[in-house]
């Protein structure tokens, strides 16, 4: 811990890594809570894994078409393709029930394919889409800072405006639907701000690894708590407190610090189904 | 914001719920399949306690999915309140079984009593501070005012029944439509919820649906059988001779069935039980019902 903070005076991006680590706590904090109780988390796997399709089509296009598609940049690609993905998710999941999890994972690995494929076909980026797996925490840029407060700024007003409507539908979906709630929209739209909190997460710790940070915190958060709002608050200072404590502990050492996150994430959630157990164990 | 001004003088005078000549079948892989419904006819009166009982398959789920415009019958006309169902959705109380709701969502019972104010809340996070007044208005009328923030899945299976209703009643409803309001409560809950829904009953008009008899039979002021056709009754009607008939069965039997006493008498309650209807649950011919 001591050496990151001595280093953090000259190296400007141990101090970004840990705005990053923030901005992203807020948006998984948020969205979290909504992951497990909808119980959407493989479908936000799902999403995940079609960003890369995004990111690999983003930088294909940008590098053969520099002059009509040269704006196109890979955190640009992933926020489009995994808002499709989401709108196509949440068609499939209202209208084909049966074969949802064969669909999806369907899915899952043509769109993650497709985005290493064309990443090949790409000269010269292969060391970039292992930044975009698993993560690349000290290395954030200030546009990329600025991408992800406009990301937490969208869902934190999507959620201000439809909180009681996205509540109803994971309540009970029949009497929102009578309440006179566009059921489908609401699922397009809490899987659109899914996407955005996945995309919030890719240089924090990567595409791959987003599942455990989107569900993590807020799980733990459930042993605790029983109210969104206090669900929402406590996942967000859990994910606050796992993408910087274990960061500077490890740095200087071998370890990846986005591993450190996501296996201090898992530490705490296990230590929380512990004392969950014993306390039910003594009451 | 206010849907009821224009719909509440048509109420006074028309049918809460007026079916006629209701046909309806599921789509099957392309054509339409055997007839759920067939040819119902049903008039819902605002003083109206009406229980609808019939085997699983019978239609029951159907009928309720149509009042509540989720589905459109093939044949026939549904008006509720005088108008097209899917019209005034939100005034029609649906109370759907209590294991319906997910318990494990992180809500207080107010917030789910609030989902009933949904259709007239405007965007933004909060509830407004009428909407809170009418959902705890609501719990009051239900008896489970003091259970406002305890977690859903807390609760027993009777004070989720009674939340529900709250729920129902916080939309301002004109009628309540319950689905099986005594499966999974115990007997005692149960006669306090048959308690609760007659001092309802005296200002708003109640159809249940149930496979229960004793309970629907007991209590009501008239009662239809429904096994994909539909026949009404006034209480003291429904005899053993027309439940064996629907059930298509000869094992119903009425023990303890004492012969001036026809079942589902409201006024019967001179210290018989009518406990001992043995229903197969599944009749001749099992159909699986559609969700």
């Amino acid at each position: 811990m001591i050496p990151f903070i001595e280093s953090m005076r000259h190296n400007p991006f141990l101090g970004t890594g840990l705005l990053a680590g923030l901005l992203a706590s807020l948006a998984c904090g948020l969205i979290g809570p909504y992951v497990i109780t909808r119980r959407i988390v493989f479908l936000a796997g799902a999403i995940a894994h079609m960003a890369v399709g995004g990111i690999g089509t983003a930088i294909y296009l940008s590098t053969h078409y520099p002059q009509s598609l040269g704006w196109l940049t890979p955190l640009g690609g992933a926020i489009l393709w995994s808002l499709a993905s989401a709108v196509i998710i949440g068609l499939i999941h209202h209208r084909a029930r049966e074969r949802l999890d064969t669909l999806i994972g369907a899915m899952w690995a043509v769109g993650m394919s497709i985005g290493i494929l064309l990443i090949k076909l790409t000269p010269g980026y292969h060391a970039e889409l292992m930044s975009y797996l698993f993560g690349s925490i000290s290395f954030v840029s200030r546009e990329q800072l600025l991408l992800m407060a406009f990301l937490d700024a969208v869902i934190v007003g999507a959620l201000m405006l439809f909180h009681k409507r996205l509540l109803a539908i994971c309540l009970d979906q029949q009497q929102a639907q009578l309440q006179g709630v566009n059921v489908l929209a609401m699922n397009i739209l809490l899987l659109s701000l899914v996407a955005l909190t996945v995309v919030c997460l890719i240089q924090v710790v990567g595409l791959i690894l987003v599942i455990a940070l989107l569900t993590l915190p807020a799980a733990t958060a459930a042993h605790h708590a029983w109210r969104m709002g206090s669900l929402m608050l406590i996942a967000t200072l859990l994910c606050a407190v796992v993408t910087t404590g274990p960061r500077m502990l490890v740095y200087g050492t071998q370890v990846s610090p986005e591993s450190a996150i996501v296996l201090a994430a898992g530490l705490v959630y296990l230590a929380s189904v512990v004392v969950e157990r014993l306390r039910r164990g003594l009451a | 914001m206010t849907p009821s001004t224009t719909t509440t003088s048509a109420a006074t005078t028309t049918p809460i719920v007026e079916l006629s000549h209701v046909t309806f079948a599921y789509a099957q892989q392309g054509s339409t399949g055997e007839p759920v419904l067939d040819d119902v006819s049903l008039v819902v009166e605002p003083d109206d306690f009406l229980g609808v009982i019939g085997p699983n398959g019978g239609g029951k789920t159907t009928l309720l999915k149509i009042i509540l415009g989720l589905l459109a019958p093939q044949t026939g006309t549904v008006r509720v309140l005088g108008q097209p169902p899917a019209k005034v959705r939100p005034r029609i109380g649906y109370v759907p079984q209590h294991a319906q709701i997910d318990i494990t969502v992180p809500a207080s019972v107010l917030d789910v009593v609030l989902m009933g104010r949904l259709h007239r809340s405007s965007w933004g996070l909060r509830y407004s501070r009428p909407d809170v007044e009418a959902a705890r208005a609501a719990l009051e009328q239900t008896a489970v005012a003091d259970l406002a923030n305890r977690r859903l899945g807390t609760l027993s299976g009777g004070q989720r029944q009674r939340v529900l209703i709250a729920r129902a009643l916080a939309s301002d409803a004109k009628m309540l439509l319950l689905d099986e309001p005594t499966a999974g409560v115990d007997a005692q809950a149960e006669r306090g919820l048959t308690d609760l829904l007659h001092q309802l009953n005296e200002r708003i008009p109640i159809v249940m649906v149930s496979h229960d008899i004793s309970f629907v039979s007991t209590h009501l002021k008239r009662v239809a059988c429904l096994n994909r056709r539909l026949t009404c009754h006034r209480a003291g009607e429904v005899t053993s001779e027309i439940i064996a008939e629907m059930y298509g069965h000869q094992h119903v039997m009425l023990v303890h069935h004492e012969p001036d006493c026809p079942l589902s008498d409201p006024g019967c309650d001179h210290g018989h039980v009518h406990t001992d209807l043995h229903l197969p649950h599944a009749t001749s011919k099992p159909k699986a019902e559609p969700r």
